[in-house]
């Protein structure tokens, strides 16, 4: 019995298989994750001892086609994937596969769909591939040993080639709905899952797979995608060297000129654009924090549940200083999308999310305040919609303003501790906690309920079409336009920095999520009853003001509350010391 | 072995509950809230307040051999563990980490129930370890 690293996702069962079992599933895994055409790519047996140790993940699409040619009922077939981990990770690693395969064949023995039943001895899953291609005839490893070239599979893990053949795109087309991988709670509209960014569009309308991990090196979309895809320089290469039987790699780090669009967690050029300037306009500097009070208030806008909200910040504060930097600030903001996408968050923060990934990804960006104008400027004809930009930037300065002495405070700290290397230190059982407790989190836990409750029904009203009333929408245009860009970030740059205008744009727009929904607002109503609108703007402004006060007030309050425990604390260590000091004299 | 952790508020109510062997859960619970007393009366002595306390019950049920631990935080948070081994300081000291980096969650309200998935993987692993 070779026992494979099952275990190694730390989630699942541990698989024990056998050589047969082994054999048999690489190859299928290398199936689904590799090329399928011509000639199916056998998985050698150290290959496959290798597996679970990478990071390859198989598409979502072979493997739908594989499961149904099991033959088992799709409900079967749903619950083999639920359990095997694949949803909860979102993605089918080899360990997702290589249980979910375990899985099949235990259901086809007739056992019962439980992680139990995969423990005992299992004969190997029979699948029955109705394909053209004849070479897809699973279950008979001896055959497909003496295919083509075996490539170590460490070397080719470097590799992420795939090789797009008519076959594969007919078999991507016959799976369309099979997606066992995206389960999205709100369920929206397929086209609704329609990207992460600008090229992942192309490859939704044609499968709406979550990895459309064989798609990357489609000639068409490859081109179109431009600067977002890999360079088209790569893809000659690519194309020769899948002549090499290769596995895929959906998780490795590459470096910019070759960004697959292949992952649902990569951040393509425009979002970071996009994240960025929602960095900016949260926190001028793009090289500080923005504290965990912002930034909670800002993606709460977006409409997901706290519990996901606070997952994504687990996910996304790689360092747990309760503040974001630009990365993780990038990386929150990138996963929220992705949820709200309808993509199931991931169980770690992958890897083309980290800081450093990120940072090192990224060139700095340029950070002229003028570029947040010129987009809107030239973009506005509008003399009414640049009123309304100009407020909501004075608005959103303000609350900028407000956080940004308490968070420069906390910021200096933050600094201050990190840069002493205090903050490992300061993990200690002895009293740093508490002075690092009590400075640093209660801060970002304490925006009190009333100010997510307030600005909820303003941002609420937004999403419901009552934007037939223009002083509403002028009230609502500015929590608006922070709603309607989480919704629809892979729209162009542009449209978005010209938020009031695209509120009637983006009405046509057929893609456009449930929440921008609310941008049903007719275009003649934005016209008249300027005055009104102006006031409703103010008012709102008084209101933000007054929130930002009540903040303040609570923050206040806590911090005093805190600096009384510390002062406590503070006395028992002296005490212990007092205690402590006679013995060392001596 | 058998293992329970709870954290337990500043107003005595559990943030977070875990424990294995389940037809000993409720005589944890009840365990750990009688052991709510001796904290408060450790704590009413006046020692410094995050040394961690022992609180020895092996007399309480001679059958099962097993020790409650207590330890208290700066604000008055309290994670008392049910254990039958005693590598305990460690375990509370990872414990804390990880109830901090909890705290800095901002969407986390101090006074909700814990429900982050880093910490629960911390406690897992703590009762991996043990047993």
């Amino acid at each position: 019995m070779e026992a494979s690293a099952g275990g190694g996702c730390g989630a699942g069962p541990p698989l024990l298989l056998s050589d047969g079992e082994q054999q048999c599933y690489s190859e299928l895994f290398a199936r689904c994750a590799g090329t399928v055409s011509g000639g199916p790519g056998s998985g050698p047996p150290e290959a496959a001892r290798v597996a679970p140790g990478t990071t390859t993940t198989a598409a979502a699409g072979p493997v739908a086609d594989l499961f149904r040619a099991s033959q088992l009922p799709s409900e079967t077939l749903h619950q083999i994937t639920e359990l095997c981990g694949a949803k909860r990770a979102g993605y089918f690693g080899p360990t997702q596969f290589y249980v979910a395969l375990k899985l099949i064949a235990a259901a086809q023995s007739g056992l019962p769909v439980r992680t139990e039943s995969i423990k005992c001895e299992l004969p190997l899953p029979r699948f029955v591939m109705s394909k053209s291609d004849g070479e897809r005839r699973i279950g008979n490893p001896a055959e497909l040993l003496g295919t083509k070239v075996q490539i170590p599979y460490l070397t080719t893990e470097k590799n992420s080639f795939k090789r797009m053949d008519d076959e594969d795109k007919q078999q991507e087309t016959q799976s369309p709905t099979m997606s066992p991988l995206a389960s999205p709670p709100s369920s929206p509209p397929h086209y609704q899952r329609v990207s992460l960014s600008h090229g992942y569009s192309k490859l939704r309308s044609s499968t709406e797979q979550m990895h459309p991990a064989p798609y990357e090196a489609r000639q068409p979309l490859g081109q179109s995608e431009g600067p977002s895809s890999g360079g088209p320089g790569s893809k000659p290469l690519r194309r020769q060297a899948s002549l090499i039987r290769s596995f895929s790699v959906e998780r490795e780090l590459q470096d910019n000129s070759s960004n697959y669009l292949d992952e649902p967690w990569r951040i393509t050029e425009e979002q970071r654009e996009y994240y960025v300037n929602q960095f900016r306009s949260l926190q001028p500097d793009p090289s500080s924090f923005i504290s965990g009070s912002v930034a909670k208030n800002f993606f709460t806008k977006s409409k997901l549940s706290i519990p996901e909200l606070s997952y994504i910040w687990e996910l996304s504060d790689a360092d747990c200083d309760g503040a974001l930097t630009l990365p993780e600030f990038c990386a929150a903001f990138h996963l929220i999308v992705a949820r709200k996408n309808g993509y199931p968050l991931p169980e770690g923060l992958p890897p083309t999310l980290q800081p450093e990934y990120l940072q090192a990804a990224f060139p700095k960006p340029k950070w002229e305040c003028a570029l947040f104008d010129s987009y809107s400027e030239s973009m506005s004809a509008n003399q009414q919609p640049r009123d309304l930009n100009r407020m909501e930037k004075t608005s959103v300065k303000d609350m900028a303003d407000f956080p940004a002495p308490t968070q420069d405070v906390t910021g200096d700290d933050k600094q201050a501790l990190k840069s002493t290397g205090n903050e490992a230190l300061s993990k200690d059982v002895s009293e740093d906690p508490a002075v690092n407790s009590g400075l640093l989190p209660p801060p970002p836990a304490l925006p009190p309920r009333p100010y997510p409750s307030q600005s909820e029904p303003v941002s609420e009203g937004d999403l419901h079409p009552q934007l037939n009333r223009a002083p509403s929408q002028a009230a609502e245009s500015s929590p608006a336009k922070k709603d309607a860009p989480h919704a629809q970030p892979p729209s162009k740059p542009i449209r978005r920095k010209f938020r009031p205008e695209n509120q009637s744009t983006e009405n046509q727009e057929p893609s456009t999520g449930g929440t921008a929904s609310a941008a049903t607002v007719k275009p003649h109503p934005t016209v008249h009853k300027q005055s009104s609108k102006q006031k409703k703007a103010i008012q709102t402004a008084i209101r933000k003001n007054k929130e930002a006060n009540a903040v303040l007030a609570r923050l206040n309050s806590e911090l005093q509350q805190q600096l009384k425990e510390v002062h406590q604390e503070r006395i028992a260590l002296e005490n212990q010391l007092e205690q402590l000091r006679p013995v060392t004299v001596l | 072995m058998a293992m329970c952790i709870v954290v337990i508020a500043k107003e005595n109510y559990p943030l977070y509950i875990r424990s294995t062997p389940t037809e000993y859960t409720l005589k944890f619970y009840y365990m750990v809230h009688t052991s709510l007393d001796v904290v408060d009366e450790i704590s009413a002595m006046g020692k410094a307040l995050v040394y961690q306390r022992e609180l020895y019950l092996g007399l309480f049920y001679p059958t099962e051999d097993y020790k409650v631990y207590g330890y208290m935080t700066s604000s008055k948070v309290k994670f008392v563990m049910v254990v039958d081994s005693s590598n305990t300081a460690l375990i509370f000291q990872k414990l804390h980490n990880s109830y901090t980096d909890v705290m800095c969650n901002p969407f986390y309200n101090p006074g909700d129930r814990i429900q982050s998935r880093a910490f629960d993987n911390t406690v897992t692993l703590m009762m991996i370890q043990v047993c």
